[in-house]
């Protein structure tokens, strides 16, 4: 049974990494004395600086490093590690990774946001700079002379003057008896030093499991003696069953029994959502069981959600003054002098995150416990959200990380582990709960749906003089809280913060209410804040006659750091992350010219746009090219973009985020749309919800990595945003036509 | 009973007929290499080798494998001139669909020696990958053939 191996073998390497010999294998760690340097209280707490947490090192010199963040393709488990191992001046050959169960003692662990290398960068130095300080220490004790005459070489210690060395598994047992030295004794390598970061060389740790099949996801967790899963969900949010009927499934061979999930009381925050769940030998039985129930289900508030007059209601919203959200100078003022006013609505659907693998788990219950293995963006969410299920102390849940076969932003969600723990206590044995596709699109916590209103006064040399824009969509708090209908946590996302030089700017959001799960998905509300705000700076360049890289330039102005209001958690950001409209015109600039924009002849039904946008501290700005074909089908011959991301950690793969942002984008821009009738998802497999397959992907993305000192900032998300309004733009070059919702499928272009 | 082969070790099966290849290898005979993607054949994620030939395991029922040989991502004996091509491009994000592109990947490169860009899309996008790693598989197929030529 090679998956329980892997099951046990987690669980013993996890223990010697708490500090026992395991096997006569000395490990550093185990002799650590705990003093935290700094540390903090609560939940979202910085992590406590303790090396034994997060490395150990064997005789054997196996470096084996703590991966608190998840793997779910963009990098981050790898990214982190090789952080470490460069400070230690580790040989990451020798290297082993031990992925951390879910413990508020390693921080935050949710891997969203784009921030674990920047949020984890300087700790991760600290902590392998450490480890090298120690065994420097030892070995320099067992030669007899100053730690200050020895350096290090990839897993030696070196004595300078006589040319000696020992192995770091050598030194390391007499380095873990040694105190932990004070940060202030600690020095980091010069950039100049740094063998792995930012080297072209780095490549994903898993990458030869995941070629071969080996490497193990959510969907390829077992547990001993574990039943499967399916369950019927409510239709629409908050249903509950009035009845079933469940003996025709129980015929099904391979079923067990059929068990009730109850349904979760408001707000719904990552609960389950309730329904009937099929147990049977294996998940296909499960699935076919579950076509065979008859299930009543009660009235729901949500049943008045219809997508088409949802829209209509957003748009009224739109239309009417709002919640400021920022304020420069005096919009109204500028409008009452008339001149040319210009004004605009945009209109983005939900959509679903369809990660490749649909949510999945396996959780045990027992003696007043949980042990979980699953997917997830972030375990600590999954022992909180089980505690509160079960009504169970935190503490008592394990929550083991697997690989993730895609997240983007649904595996912060845990409502499926929480279905699998539930179904485990009822049952008393280990379940396995697998979502079919049809669950995962039907059943997600939705981009939202978003409509954009944008008003701009115009001087006649063609720049505006006052812009006014406002936004309305049920926010993703009402996850959280069912009566929140405004959407501060998203104002951030790239609607309070315009990088333009406009003397008078208002920025507003409306009301809306939620009928849907509404959540996080790859660069968030980014998505139809950039689509908005770069579709309307591509109206104005047009109608003032302009070149669109040009008047976009001008819309950034000179080089300036832009006045925000900040609030108290992004102290951070406002210290180290400025908002530098030299880096913006700097990549728009750059992307301008790898493209050959305003080069290179175009011809009948093709065109360039652009749109440059900063998320996740990050500055991005792409070229899309279109061919707009007889039938009106556009494919994307060349994607250009450019990306200032500050420090970066593997190159590669920071060109493969943004490759693949721009198939995500294609996605999203070209095919994506979820509506609702009667508060039922309309849509349910990739028949239709489509994502961009080969044939209709962008066939070359060209990324150019912009050479930074500046802090590291976000990788996986902000090439996502300017991706449909610079894809919009060009079909505006290419065909006259401007398009102003997405997707790009609902309008007919010739 | 069905007799066939996986990876060519004998095997039975006197199960539900119905049941799709795909789950009987990861549920029963645990070679969880090839993943459930959609269940409708529309994403590839779970494409092995029915005699040599891609097929798309969840649409394929117990019942139509009598006699077949099967292959998996587990009986390609790595490291297979794909999989190389994929290491080197670097091709996997989260990598959940990868081991269902090598397979199909394989069998284009058995039809087609050296195929074109066109070639490539035409075999290659019944798989869909939601990294959106579609460039360097491209180029990882154009590597391989290469290899393999």
């Amino acid at each position: 049974m090679k998956l329980i191996e892997n099951v046990s073998a987690n669980v013993s390497r996890r223990g010697f990494l708490h500090g026992a010999l395991v096997g006569g294998i000395f490990v550093l760690s185990a002799r650590f004395v705990p003093q935290p340097l700094w540390a903090a209280e609560g939940e979202a707490a910085a992590a406590a600086f303790e090396p034994s947490l997060w490395m150990s090192i064997a005789s054997d010199g196996t470096v084996t490093i703590v991966a608190h963040r998840s793997e779910m393709g963009s990098g981050s488990r790898t990214a982190l590690p090789l952080v470490v191992a460069d400070e230690l001046d580790a040989d990451w050959s020798k290297v082993k990774l031990d992925q951390a169960i879910g413990d508020p003692k390693y921080g935050d662990q949710d891997t969203d946001g784009s921030h674990s290398v920047r949020s984890s960068f300087d700790l991760m130095r600290q902590v392998g700079a450490t480890g090298r300080v120690m065994l420097i220490s030892a070995a320099a004790a067992q030669w007899k002379v100053s730690p200050k005459e020895c350096s290090t070489e990839p897993h030696f210690v070196v004595h300078r003057a006589t040319g000696r060395k020992l192995g770091y598994g050598e030194v390391a047992a007499a380095a873990a008896k040694l105190p932990v030295p004070r940060k202030e004794d600690v020095p980091l390598k010069p950039r100049s030093e740094w063998r792995y970061i930012g080297k072209e060389s780095n490549s994903l740790f898993d990458l030869p499991e995941i070629v071969t099949g080996k490497a193990i996801f959510g969907m390829d967790t077992t547990m001993p003696g574990m039943v499967y899963a399916s369950v019927e969900h409510p239709p629409v949010l908050g249903q509950k069953i009035k009845s079933y009927d469940d003996k025709a499934a129980l015929k099904v061979p391979g079923v067990q029994k059929t068990l009730i999930i109850e349904t979760f009381k408001p707000p719904h925050q990552f609960q389950p959502l309730g329904g009937v769940a099929v147990i049977a030998d294996n998940t296909w039985a499960a699935f076919k069981g579950r076509k065979s129930l008859k299930i009543e289900w009660d009235s729901s508030p949500h049943a008045v959600y219809n997508s088409a007059p949802f829209r209509k209601t957003l748009e009224a919203t739109s239309r009417q003054p709002g919640k400021v959200v920022r304020n420069v100078g005096d919009v109204d003022a500028a409008f009452a002098k008339g001149g040319q006013i210009i004004e605009a609505e945009y209109y983005t659907p939900h959509l679903a995150h369809v990660s490749m693998e649909p949510p999945v788990a396996v959780a045990e219950y027992r003696d007043g416990k949980v042990v979980a293995w699953a997917p997830t963006q972030n375990p600590q969410a999954v022992q909180e959200t089980i505690a509160g299920v079960l009504g169970i102390k935190k503490e008592d849940v394990t929550c083991h990380v697997t690989l993730l076969g895609g997240g983007f932003g649904r595996k912060s969600k845990p409502d499926q582990v929480a279905e699998a723990a539930v179904l485990s206590k009822q049952l008393g044995k280990p379940v396995k709960v697998v979502w079919s596709r049809e669950d995962d699109i039907r059943f997600d916590f939705f981009h939202s749906v978003a409509a954009m209103y944008l008003k701009a006064a115009v001087a006649p040399d063609g720049k505006p003089t006052a812009w006014l824009q406002r936004t309305v969509y049920p926010p993703i708090n009402s996850t959280f809280d069912a009566s929140a209908t405004y959407a501060d946590d998203e104002m951030g996302l790239g609607w309070n913060n315009l990088s333009f030089d406009i003397p008078n700017h208002r920025a507003e959001n409306g009301p809306a209410d939620y009928h849907v799960r509404i959540g996080w998905l790859r660069s968030v509300a980014n998505i139809y804040h950039a689509f908005a705000i770069h579709s309307f700076a591509d109206e104005l360049a047009h109608a003032a006659n302009k070149d669109s890289v040009q008047y976009l330039l001008d819309l950034i102005g000179p080089p300036r750091i832009v006045s925000l209001t900040y609030k108290e958690e992004e102290a951070d950001d406002k210290q180290r992350y400025p908002l530098d409209t030299a880096r913006l015109r700097r990549v728009v600039e750059i992307a301008a010219e790898k493209s050959g924009w305003g080069k290179r002849p175009m011809g009948k039904g093709r065109g360039m746009g652009i749109a440059a946008h900063r998320s996740f501290l990050t500055y991005v700005a792409t070229v899309v090219e279109v061919e707009v074909d007889g039938k009106g089908q556009v494919h994307i011959p060349n994607v250009w973009t450019a990306v200032d991301a500050g420090t970066v950690v593997s190159p590669d793969n920071v060109r493969s985020q943004f490759e693949g942002a721009a198939v995500f984008g294609t996605s999203l821009a070209l095919f994506g749309e979820i509506t609702a009738t009667n508060g039922v998802i309309d849509q349910s497999n990739f028949h239709n919800f489509q994502i961009a397959r080969m044939n209709r992907a962008p066939r070359h993305v060209d990324v150019h990595i912009v050479n930074s000192e500046a802090p590291p900032a976000g990788v996986g998300e902000p090439g996502v945003p300017p991706f449909a309004p610079a894809l919009y733009n060009a079909v505006f070059a290419a065909t006259g036509k401007r398009v102003r919702e997405l997707p790009l499928s609902k309008t007919k272009l010739v | 009973m069905i007799r066939f082969k996986v990876n060519g070790k004998e095997k039975t099966f006197d199960g539900d007929p119905d049941m799709p290849l795909l789950w009987y290898l990861r549920d029963v005979a645990e070679l969880t290499g090839t993943k459930f993607g959609c269940g409708m054949a529309l994403c590839g994620a779970c494409t092995v080798h029915q005699n040599g030939a891609a097929i798309r395991s969840c649409s394929t029922p117990m019942k139509e494998v009598g006699g077949a040989e099967v292959t998996t991502i587990e009986g390609i004996a790595p490291m297979h001139p794909v999989q190389k091509a994929w290491m080197e491009i670097r091709v996997p994000q989260c990598g959940y669909c990868q081991t269902g592109q090598i397979m199909q990947a394989i069998a284009l490169l058995k039809e087609n020696k050296n195929p074109s860009d066109q070639d490539i899309d035409t075999a290659m996008s019944g798989n869909l990958c939601r990294c959106g790693t579609y460039q360097r598989i491209r180029a990882a197929i154009h590597q391989a053939a290469k290899e393999t030529a």
